[in-house]
Formats: structure tokens, sequence, C-alpha cells
């Protein structure tokens, strides 16, 4: 039974880590309605950033990860400000495949910078874990679900205390209206897009603690956000975590009392009843 | 799309149409082995293209799970195959009738539901990697270790059991080619034709026009899976391995639909331009790379010459290409 509420709770940390990965790809859907599918292989990016600053400087991971997730702000920014926008008013397959060629040059840039050897951090708490009342927590996994919580109430701060972030939302409601009162849509969806990118960097260097990377992970992380976002409900920001979480404890449910490699059935499964039965998500607004 | 649909091939055309033709019948004989096998690859990227255009293109429905239909023919048949001996063109029409059932129940669940757009491309992903998942746990067909055919030393060609020299596969393949482009121009000027084009440019007027929307979309969808599936049969029996990750698996879905956007969505001969692109550019990126032994560049060359092409020529290769050379005539 113990050991069943350890996976439970290893399941709802590492739920918070998908979360924070989920929120940046429902921001981006959410206000400019571009279907990421480069996120996981962005989010690989911020793995192999947070990796190589580690080895090269020694700093920890938690301290790399402001930095990294700055530089996939300014990446994305110039993604969308250059690459993306020219395709707004474009049918959906070509944004598709735009991103596609774009996710392509990421995994194999990766490839070639890296190798295809899986690799992982090395951080001298690694092992460490709390006891609370007989129930293990690792202190990485710990940790990592602390850096996704805080980085998703600063996101949140964000988008209702600064005038940009409430710029931003003015946009998601109402993209028209934005224009007439004189928003700068453009420069907006771009910050937007540098936000999602920037949330996915960070929860790479989140993640990096709890698995491996190598360049082909990418595509089924991307896979999983798509996952997570649909279930909590795309362009709803809570509904990211609580889609993160679910996801969290269902694989490690069905990978602790079935087998490993079918825990993303499950996943899928849900995916496939929340489309059918509630297709704006748990927590979305119907369009 | 415009009022030129109607028209008859012109002569030009018609005469560009019959020199292909030709030229792809001679090939195999010419040829080498090298260029033959080349070649298949191009053919059934063409093959599924045209496929996948017939849904998207033509009825505008997105789907990114074809490889469910891909896997679901290689591997009905496949199994049959190693099985019980059966011949593959039997198993060819049960894997057929399972991909349309597969087609018919997502379409249908979610036309039904209201799931559209981006969410029933998702819905397609969704349905394509749980296969690929319970595939690799369904031990009768090999689980995750792969399903192998044998392969025997003949003589001759094996048509009835599909085992033979690509050559074979190579005229099997023209064939299909084909005629799924003569099928997609008998579509188009037909009536059915004619209520796809209508659903994908504004399905609500198509509906209030009093085009039963939901049985032409689930008209595209089973056509469309099922020779989705016949190229599924005929990869299974060309490659001789199945693998659920490679069959079923999503980076196959993307491989299906990029020759048509290539090409040109809804066009007919785009699906065939574009896997043309592709195939010369896949092997002359890989020749290039291997010059430099460095893992990823020939992805890496890849991803950004498609990238340039999409920038360039949004819409399709094809439509720009017919510009150029005064092609006109028949061409949704």
């Amino acid at each position: 039974m113990l050991t069943f509420v350890n996976v439970i709770v290893a399941g709802l940390l590492t739920g918070c880590v998908y979360g924070l990965m989920a929120l940046g790809l429902s921001v981006i859907f959410g206000v400019i309605r571009i279907v990421n599918f480069a996120h996981g292989e962005m989010m690989a990016v911020g793995m192999y950033a947070v990796l190589i600053l580690n080895q090269k400087l020694g700093l920890d991971p938690f301290v790399l990860m402001p930095l990294v997730a700055l530089a996939l702000f300014l990446a994305g920014y110039a993604l969308q400000r250059y690459l993306i926008n020219r395709y707004m008013a474009r049918p959906e397959h070509e944004q598709f495949l735009m991103l596609i060629a774009v996710s392509i040059m990421l995994t194999s840039g990766m490839l070639i910078a890296f190798g295809p050897d899986a690799r992982n951090i090395q951080v001298d708490y690694a092992y460490d874990s709390y006891e609370l009342g007989g129930v293990l927590i690792d202190k990485v996994r710990m940790l990592a679900a602390l850096g996704a919580v805080s980085g998703a109430a600063a996101l949140w701060a964000f988008f209702h205390f600064t005038r940009i972030g409430k710029s931003i939302r003015a946009c998601a409601d109402n993209q028209v209206g934005a224009q007439v009162v004189g928003l700068d849509v453009k420069r907006l969806y771009a910050v937007t897009f540098g936000i999602g990118a920037g949330c996915v960097g960070a929860s790479g260097g989140l993640l990096l603690l709890l698995v491996d990377v190598q360049p082909y992970i990418a595509a089924d992380y991307t896979l999983l956000a798509f996952i997570i976002v649909i279930i909590g409900g795309l362009g709803s920001m809570p509904g990211a975590l609580l889609g993160g979480v679910l996801v969290g404890v269902s694989e490690a449910v069905s990978g602790f009392l079935i087998v490993p490699s079918l825990k993303s059935l499950f996943s899928f499964g849900l995916l496939i009843i929340v489309l059918l039965v509630r297709p704006q998500g748990l927590l979305g607004r119907r369009a | 799309m415009n009022a030129d649909i109607a028209v008859s091939w012109s002569r030009r055309s018609g005469l560009s149409l019959a020199i292909f033709v030709a030229a792809s019948l001679v090939v195999p004989v010419i040829a080498s082995n090298y260029v033959v096998s080349t070649l298949i690859v191009l053919l059934f990227s063409a093959f599924l293209g045209q496929a996948w255009n017939l849904m998207m293109g033509y009825a505008g429905q997105l789907s990114l799970g074809h490889a469910l239909y891909v896997g679901l023919g290689a591997y009905i048949s496949g199994a049959l195959f190693v099985q019980y001996g059966l011949t593959p063109w039997v198993g060819m029409l049960a894997g057929m009738a399972a991909a349309v059932v597969a087609g018919v129940v997502i379409a249908a669940l979610s036309f039904q539901f209201g799931v559209s757009g981006v969410y029933f491309a998702l819905l397609t992903i969704a349905f394509a990697e749980f296969a690929r998942i319970a595939f690799n746990h369904f031990a009768w067909v090999g689980g995750s270790s792969g399903l192998f055919l044998p392969v025997l030393r003949l003589t001759g060609n094996d048509i009835l059991h599909l085992r033979g020299s690509p050559t074979m596969f190579y005229y099997i393949l023209l064939a299909l080619t084909l005629t799924s482009l003569a099928l997609s121009n008998l579509l188009l000027r037909r009536r059915i034709g004619f209520y796809w084009r209508a659903i994908r440019e504004d399905q609500a007027a198509a509906q209030a026009a009093g085009v039963d929307v939901f049985r032409y979309k689930i008209a595209a969808v089973a056509l469309s899976a099922a020779m989705t599936a016949i190229a599924g049969t005929l990869m299974a029996f060309y490659d001789n391995n199945l693998y659920p990750n490679t069959t079923f698996g999503i980076s196959r879905s993307i491989d299906i639909i990029m020759a048509p956007i290539i090409g040109g969505l809804g066009t007919l001969f785009g699906p065939i331009l574009g896997a043309l692109v592709l195939t010369v550019l896949s092997e002359a990126t890989t020749n290039l790379s291997a010059n430099f032994g460095i893992d990823g560049l020939k992805q890496w060359i890849y991803g950004s010459t498609l990238l340039i092409i999409v920038m360039l020529q949004p819409a399709g290769l094809w439509p720009w290409l017919r510009a150029r050379l005064r092609l006109d005539g028949a061409d949704g």
C-alpha cells in the first residue's frame, strides 16, 4: 500500500513538470492559434542547454534554468517574428509542415551537435530523499516539481499583473479588438511564442533531473504535451497543470501495476475519451 | 477549385502524360537495381500521397494518423500469410476491410461529436499511437520484436504470394499509382468530387445547399483508408519485416502527408510530383552527407530544404510548375 502511495506521489511530482511543459504549448495555442509541432524538440534543446552548461560551468541546474528559459524565450521570439508570422493566415496543414521542417532541423541539429547517445546530468543530491510519514520522496523530483509550480505561478502573475501580459490576454480574447485599440499584435505574438518556448525550455531543464536526454525523445514529448493540453483544455492554464498531473499519475500507476511500456496507452486512451466526450478539455471553454 | 476542371485534357497535357507513362514502363528494363528500388520508394510515397490527398486535398479532412491504415493493411495481410499461408491478395482485402472499419468508426465518432480541424487531426494521431502501443504488446504478430515474412529463394516471380523481384513490385505499384490517378480524376468530375470540394471550401454552405455532408465525408475517409491499407500490404511483402514503432509510428504519418503538401494539396499530380521531389531530395542528401560521415547531417539538409520549399511555394510545387509548363486541363 505504501509503495503504491510512493508511486502516486512520484507521478504527481513528475506531472507538475509535465504541466509546465504543456503550459507552453497551451499558451501558444491559446493566443496565436498555432499548434506547435516542434514543442518536444524545443524542450530537448532546453535539456541539452542545461546539460552542456552544467558540464562546462559546473553550475547547478536550478541556477541554469532561468538562463536557459531566457535563451529559449529569445529564440522563440525570433522564430515567431521572422518565420511563423508569415504563416498566420495560411491553412493549418501549411503551418504544420513548416513546424515539422523546423522540428526535423532541431532534432538533426542536436544529433549533429551531441550525437545519438542518451545522456544524463550528475548532481550530488541525486539520491537524496525525504521521508514523510513513511512515504519516500526523491529530492530531485520534489525540487523539480517545486520549480515547475513556481514557473507556472510566475507566468500566472505575468498574465494578470503586467501590462504586456494583460495585452496578450486581450489578443487571445479578441484579436481584431486588440488591433483596433492599437496593440501591436505581431509583437505580442512573438512575446507569447517566446514565453511558450521559455516555459518548455525550463521544463526541459527540470525534466533532465528525472530522465535521460537524447535527440529522438523530442517527438514523444511533443505528443505527450498534446495529450496533456487536450485533456486539460487547449488554451487553459490551470487545465495544462491539471492535465500534466493526471497524465503523470496515470503513467506512474499504469507503469507500476501493468508494464512501463504500456503507460502511454492509457494516456492516449484518456485523450481519445476526452476528445470525444468533452473536446474542449476538462477545464477548457467551448470555442 | 476553378472552372477548368470540367475542361477536357488538352493535347499538350495528354502528350506529356503519355510520355511520362511510357518512360515509367521501360525504366526497369534499362535501369540499375538502385534506381528501381529508389523508384519503388517514390511510388509508395506517391500512392500513399494520393490516398491521403483524397481525404484532405479534396474533402478537407486533416488526418495525421494515416499510419494506422498502413499498419492494419500491413499487419493483417502479413500475419495471415505467416500464420496460415494465406495469399496476400485475400489478406489485403481483410486489411482494407479493417482499415475502412477503423477509419469510418473514427470519422463517424468525431463528426458525431463535432470534433473537427486540429482536434480531428489530433484524434487521428491518438488512434494511430494507440494501435502502435497495442501492437507492441500483441504477441500473435510478434509484438515489439517484429513480424518477419519468410523470404523464399525463387527463380521466378510468384505474384499470387507477392514473393518476387523489386521489378515485380515496381510494376504493381506503378499500376496502382496510375489507377488511383485515373480514379481521382474520375471522382473529381463526378458529383461526389464536387460535393467534396464544396465541403472542403465551406462545410456549412455545402450543408445548407443540401449536400449530405456526413455521408460524403465518411466516403472520403473510407476510400482513403482502403487505398492506404493496400499500400500497407505491399509494403509488408516488399520489406518482409514489420515493427509496430515504424509501421504505425507518427513519423510514417508525417512522411505520408509531405509529398501531397509539397506537390500541391488537392491537385491530381501534386502527390506524384511531391513524391518525386522528396525522394530525389532524400537520395541526394544521403549521398551528399555520406561523404562527411556526420550523424544527422542528412536530416538537417532535408529539413532545411523542406522549409525553403514551404516558404517559397506554400501552396505546393505542382500549381507553380503547371503554370511554368503552360499545361492546362483537368486538375482540381
